[in-house]
Order: structure tokens, then sequence, then C-alpha cells
């Protein structure tokens, strides 16, 4: 079997103890917290109806909340916070990676422990609480020695599912910066690594199914009263949190982290990037997946020490600004917006990838398509996809203005989707990226943009204000500067979009490095 | 009576929002009797067992036990010094027998080898077998040695005062007359006051020194059998009618050597 062969598998197992550690790591913390506020809630609440269905509507109404959706609130949420704090009290605290992720995840928990909470304790026979009452307990007593015991069957029931959608939610704390399972299934979903994807699957799914038995043990245990079901759940338990955890704690300090954002593109040059560390006797390690906001705020709080970004991007997005200037002058002036926040624009590494309107070549030779000028005749019969963020970025706005374009649909996809879509006429138009290897080889072409509506988007290497007198980083990293001309990285994306052993970003960075090293 | 009563309640009234449960009901239990409350359902006779041990309050009146106003005194120790036997058990399931028997003991802080030797003791007294039931959880258990271990835990603490809630009503009538029988010396043996509810008459006659009958939240007649009879109430002559009416015609029906 060549899938079995694959080395990619090894590569998914090299990750293995970072990924599930952090993974274990960061549900365990979320259900800790989930039952610490929901139990007593549930206990607190269980002869008060009017409170109960107020919690109850609320758990039900965070649980319809879209999972990722979540996760992505509570990332500005803490942002927010996080300033406030710092303002007020002079406390700092990371809004980045586990924290978020822990929270959203502690709020997503607690419907089905409120939920079986309550009704194991309000399920329990009335005749039972008033025998608890003339033996001559107080109600304290009642709750501790008759209630809780009776209730814990079905508590654990809640708990249980709790602890499956914990884990299940937890791949998606990948975009907000918390290491987990869902590393696997973002990056491979991105360079379409499809071995990392499954492999992804199967070990979330495998720690959920794991957790679900042995908590059911626990559960049979209790509800029929075999002390021996309850004490295996719970050691074992016990031995799987610790077999998780233990080769995640005795690591050192990570050294410099890499950020990545979540395109092909990006895992290639952070691979570059962290290989190019390593070479200079720096330890570094890469934090995939990054959401494309979460990635700035991240470099500018010093949880991620380095990344390549779009000069475009952070003219629109950062300055806010809808202007347009050329290249050099965009450059220089953004090096000196980024330095009042302490960012260093350490340079640009030679090619540009801009958002560009993509169709297939044949047709648009057919129709005399050769700008997005000549497009905008015929935009009104057509439809175009752009990625999630696309339609909602001031160029998309620009590109409207300047041309006057209307098309007939507009749908959001994923990007290494998009090209195939384009070729194969599922839509007409894509906003694809000028330094995609795709563009070539789907034959597709890319609209010139006679209007300059798309600011230019050298890829730059920023760094975090902690690192700007770092020389040793530095200087391993200038070898990179103005190295990777667009012919070249094309040609590295095209291999990152493979599906085979030679495709995955290490190897891709290893062949770029090889193909620009003087 | 000379001495201060048991279980005292005078002019006691209680009502459940629109509805009187009890209107001004007076009875005296003494030290050492057996009485049985007798009436149908919503006749008010748990409340009144009820508001002994402050299960809950009364309105008005007063209620008195061991010559104490139960108002004056903290309810959580009040109950742990009254036995109370639950309709059908009461006992709790994730407990053993032992545990359950043991519970009031260990709520006022007996050591655990005290209560262990009280609860082999206890069995012993309600004719249970040590080594088959201690350990076991009340749903090994049939109907009757459940309210058996009911009887044992609402002795556990020694109390003067047993009140028992239709402590027989769900057992089969063999089961039933054995362990009334039962518990009937075990209050003699023991010298306990006793109010037992009931809503069948001729248990009340079989086991009690004295009958209260209830009826609508009142209390319609008080005393032993034979006062009951002279008491001129319709309601309860018809009451005391009903067992005499029925053993004629189990007499008649029976063949008087079949007894034999």
């Amino acid at each position: 079997m060549s899938l079995l062969a694959d080395p990619r598998w090894g590569e998914a197992l090299a990750h293995l103890p970072d990924y599930l550690g952090n993974h274990v790591q960061v549900s365990l913390a979320a259900l800790a917290l989930g039952l610490v506020v929901s139990l007593p809630l549930a206990i607190l609440t269980r002869n008060r109806p009017a409170p109960r269905g107020m919690l109850l509507a609320f758990a039900s109404i965070v649980q319809t909340v879209p999972g990722l959706a979540l996760l992505a609130l509570f990332y500005p949420l803490l942002l927010a916070a996080a300033s406030v704090a710092l303002t007020w009290f002079g406390v700092s605290f990371s809004a980045f990676g586990f924290l978020p992720a822990m929270l959203a995840l502690a709020l997503y928990s607690m419907l089905p422990v409120l939920r079986n909470g309550i009704t194991g304790l309000n399920g329990i026979d009335a005749a039972l609480i008033e025998a608890a009452k003339g033996v001559g307990m107080t109600g304290r007593q009642s709750l501790l020695m008759v209630e809780l015991p009776l209730a814990l069957p079905v508590m654990m029931a809640g708990i249980r599912t709790a602890a499956v959608w914990v884990i299940g939610t937890a791949t998606l704390s990948t975009p907000i910066g918390q290491t987990s399972l869902g590393n696997y299934i973002f990056a491979g979903l991105q360079t379409q690594n499809w071995v990392f994807v499954l492999f992804g699957c199967l070990a979330s799914a495998l720690l959920a199914l794991a957790v679900d038995q042995l908590l059911g043990l626990i559960e049979n245990g209790l509800r029929r009263r075999s002390r021996l079901r309850a004490a295996l759940g719970c050691s074992g338990i016990a031995a799987l949190v610790a077999a998780t955890l233990v080769p995640t704690m005795g690591r050192s300090s990570q050294g410099y982290v890499v950020g990545t954002k979540t395109f092909a593109e990006q895992y290639v040059l952070s691979a570059l990037l962290r290989d190019r560390l390593q070479a200079a006797g720096l330890s570094a390690t890469a934090r995939s997946s990054l959401g494309s906001s979460v990635i700035f705020e991240a470099l500018k709080a010093g949880d991620i020490d380095l990344y390549v970004d779009y000069s475009g991007t952070l003219w629109a997005n950062q300055l806010h600004r809808s202007d347009i200037k050329p290249r050099t002058e965009l450059l220089a002036e953004l090096k000196t917006a980024l330095a009042r926040d302490n960012i260093t624009l350490l340079g640009d590494l030679g090619f540009e990838n801009a958002y560009a309107l993509v169709m297939p070549r044949k047709r648009a030779e057919a129709l005399g398509i050769r700008t997005i000028a000549d497009l905008a005749a015929h935009a009104s019969t057509m439809s175009i996809a752009g990625d999630y963020e696309f339609f909602s970025r001031p160029e998309w706005a620009a590109l409207q203005k300047a041309y006057g374009l209307s098309f007939r649909a507009q749908r959001q996809m994923q990007p290494d989707f998009m090209y195939a879509a384009a070729a194969s006429g599922e839509v007409d138009v894509i906003a694809g990226y000028t330094s995609d290897g795709l563009i070539a080889k789907y034959d597709l072409v890319a609209l010139d943009d006679i209007r300059h509506a798309i600011p230019p988007y050298d890829a730059i290497l920023l760094l975090a204000p902690k690192r700007a007198g770092d020389e040793r980083l530095q200087a391993a990293l200038r070898p990179l500067l103005g190295r990777i001309d667009i012919a070249t990285m094309r040609e590295a994306n095209l291999r990152a979009s493979g599906n085979d052993a030679n495709s995955s970003p290490d190897a891709v960075a290893r062949w770029l490095w090889e193909k620009i090293k003087q | 009576m000379p001495s201060s009563p048991m279980i005292g309640y005078a002019h006691v009234t209680k009502s459940f929002g629109s509805l009187m449960a009890l209107s001004d009901v007076s009875l005296d239990v003494a030290e050492g009797e057996f009485v049985a409350i007798v009436g149908g359902s919503g006749s008010g006779k748990t409340t009144l067992l009820r508001l002994a041990n402050r299960l809950i309050e009364a309105d008005g009146g007063t209620i008195t036990v061991e010559g104490e106003d139960v108002r004056d005194v903290d309810p959580v120790a009040l109950r742990r010094r009254i036995g109370y036997v639950f309709q059908s058990g009461g006992l709790f399931p994730h407990l053993s027998v032992a545990d359950n028997i043991g519970i009031t003991p260990r709520l006022l802080g007996v050591s655990a080898a005290d209560i262990a030797a009280r609860v082999d003791e206890l069995l012993e007294l309600v004719q249970l077998d040590r080594a088959a039931h201690r350990d076991r959880l009340p749903e090994a258990l049939s109907g009757g040695q459940r309210q058996r271990v009911g009887v044992a835990r609402a002795l556990a603490a020694r109390p003067r005062i047993v009140l028992m809630d239709e402590p027989f009503g769900a057992l089969d009538p063999l089961t039933r007359d054995a362990l009334g029988d039962d518990y009937r010396s075990l209050h003699r043996k023991l010298g306990l006051t006793t109010v037992m509810i009931t809503h069948d008459m001729t248990e009340a006659l079989l086991l009690a020194d004295r009958i209260a009958v209830m009826r609508g939240g009142q209390l319609r007649a008080q005393g032993t059998p034979d006062e009951l009879t002279r008491s001129g109430d319709a309601y309860v002559l018809e009451l005391l009618r009903t067992p005499r009416r029925q053993a004629d015609r189990l007499n008649a029906l029976l063949p008087q050597s079949g007894a034999a």
C-alpha cells in the first residue's frame, strides 16, 4: 500500500507529542473550568426555576454559536480585556492561544454539564429528600450525602458529553494560536496534504473515543455502584492525561516562534525561516495556521517572534489606507509606520503575492478579455469566487469602484480549491494570488490591473518588538532578503500543492533553499 | 394525666394555600403509649404527624415534644431525637443496609466502631440476619426486609418517640401482620412512645392502645376502641363497624376447623 508507505505519516507522527499534549492540556483546562463554574450553578439553581431557566437558555444560546465563531470571538474580546488590564491595572496577559481557546471551550462545555446536573438533582425522588430531612440531615448534609451521590451518574453522563464536545471543538482552536490536533487538519487542508488531514481527524477521534469510553466506565461504575469500574475509569483517565502531558512538560523553552498564516506559501516560508534560524544555531519552532488578523496582533504582543506578511495587506488592514503608492514608496512608508509600534520591517523577500482576478486563458482569449476593464463588460453574466476574506477587504471595494465591476454571483472558497473551480468552469473568475503555481498548472491567466486598483503586495519579513535589536536573528535572516523571485516562489507553491511526499512544506522549504542559496 | 404528654397538640391549625389541612386539632400522646391516627387520604393525618418533628410548621396552636414547644427546638436536633419510619422505607438506595441504619448516629458524631456495634444490635432486634443483609443495598431486599431496616434506622439513635407514616401499607398481608406484631413487641420492650398513621382501622385496632380518627382536617374522635364505640360520631362508628362486618363474613365463608 503506497498510502501506508507515505513518509508523511512519519512526519505527522513526529508532531504528535506536541500537538496531542497541547490539545489535551487546553481541553482538560477548559473542561475543568467548565465544571467548576457549571456544577455550583446547577446546585444553586436546583430549587429556583426562574434563574435555572435563564441559565439553561444562556447555555443553549452559546451552544448554537458555531465552535469556530465562538473561538474567533474570544480573541478580540481578550485583546480588549488585555489592553484594559494593562492601562488600568498594569497587568499584562496574552490574548493569544491558550487563554481564548480555553475560555471559549469552557463556555462550550457548560450546557451538557448544567443540563444534566439540573436534571440529575431535580430527578431525585422527593420522598428521599424528605427522608434525608427526617433522619436529621441539614440541607448541606442532604446535598452532600444524598442528592449529589444520587445525581452523580446523570451528572457524569453530562460531563462525558462535554468532554467529547470539547475535544472535538478544540481542533478549531488552531487559528487563534492554540496548538492542537487541528494543526494537522488546517495545515493539511491548506497544502493538500491529505495524510495530515486524515491523521488529525483520526487522532482527535481516537482521543475523544478513548476519553468517552473511560468516562463511560466511571459513569457505569457509579450507576451500578461498582467501585472497581469507577476506579478503573479514573486511573485510565489519569494515565491518558499523564501520557499525553508529560512529553510536553519536559520541553525546554521554545526559542524563536515563527508565525504562519493559513495558506501553502506561508507554510513553506515559515519552514524556510525556521530552518535558517536552526542552521544559525538558534532554536526555533513554527506556530502554524494563524488567522490573518490574529497573526499581526500576536507579533505586536510578542507571542510570535517573526513572520512573513504582504505590504498591501498591512497597508489596508493596519494603516487603513485606501490610496495606492508605487511599491518602494509604500514599503518605505510602511516601515516607518510599523516602527512606531516597534515592529521591525527587516526587508522584502523579492516577490509579490498580490490579489489578481484570474480566469481560464482560453475563455479570456475567446472573449477578448486581457484587462480587468475588459472583464467589466462581461461581469454581469459571470460569477466570481474569492477566499474567505477577499470580499470584505478594501481591495475588493477598490476594484469595484475603479472598474464598475458587478458580478452575477459571488462565492467564498477554500483558496486551494478556487483554481480547480475556475478551470472546470464552476466559477468564471476567481480572486487568486499572483504567486500561486496553480495559475500556470490549470492554464489560467491573471488579468491586468491597468488602473492600479490593487496595491503592491511585496512579501516582507516582520520582527516582533522584543526582537528589534536581535543581531543574531537578523543576521540569520538577511541572506533571504530579495532572494526569492516570483518564478521561484510559484514553482515552490506548485510543488507544495502536490499530494506526495515531496510536497510537504518542509520538503519544499529545503528545495527552495537549495535553489536560492548563493 | 398528671405528667405532661410526650407529644401534645393544642388547637393546631395548618393550611396549604386555600386548602385547610388541619383545623383546631388537640391531641395528647402519653409516655409509652401507642397511638394510631386513622383517616382517608386528605384527612390531615400525615400533616399532623409531620408537624411533630417540624418537617412542616404549624400556622397556629402549640405543639410540644417532651414538654418543650417545638418552635424553641432546633428542627435538625429535634428530628435526630425522634425516630421516623417512612412509607415504603425511604431507604437511601446508594447506601448499604448498615450505612442506612447508622445514618442518624453518624450525623450525631458517634464513632464508627460504636455505630457498627449498634447496627448489629439493631439487625438482631428487627430479626434480620446480620451476615446476609448488613452490606446489601436496599434494592436487593424484599419489601418486608426494607421496612425492617426502616424500623432499625428509626431506632438507631435510641429515640424515645417513633413516628410511623403508613409503615406497613404496601406489604403483603402475611408480612404485614408479622411486622406489626414484631413492632408492637419492640414498642413495649423498649418503652417507646409511638404515633402511627394508617388508613386501615383493623390494623389500628390490632396494634394501638388508643386511636385518633381524622376527617377533613378535623379530629372526629379519640380514645381506646371501647371509648370510640361510645363516641356517637357516625363516621367513626362506620369505620369501626367495617372490620367486624368483614370478620363476620370471613367466619361465614371459612369453616371454623380451617383456622385450627
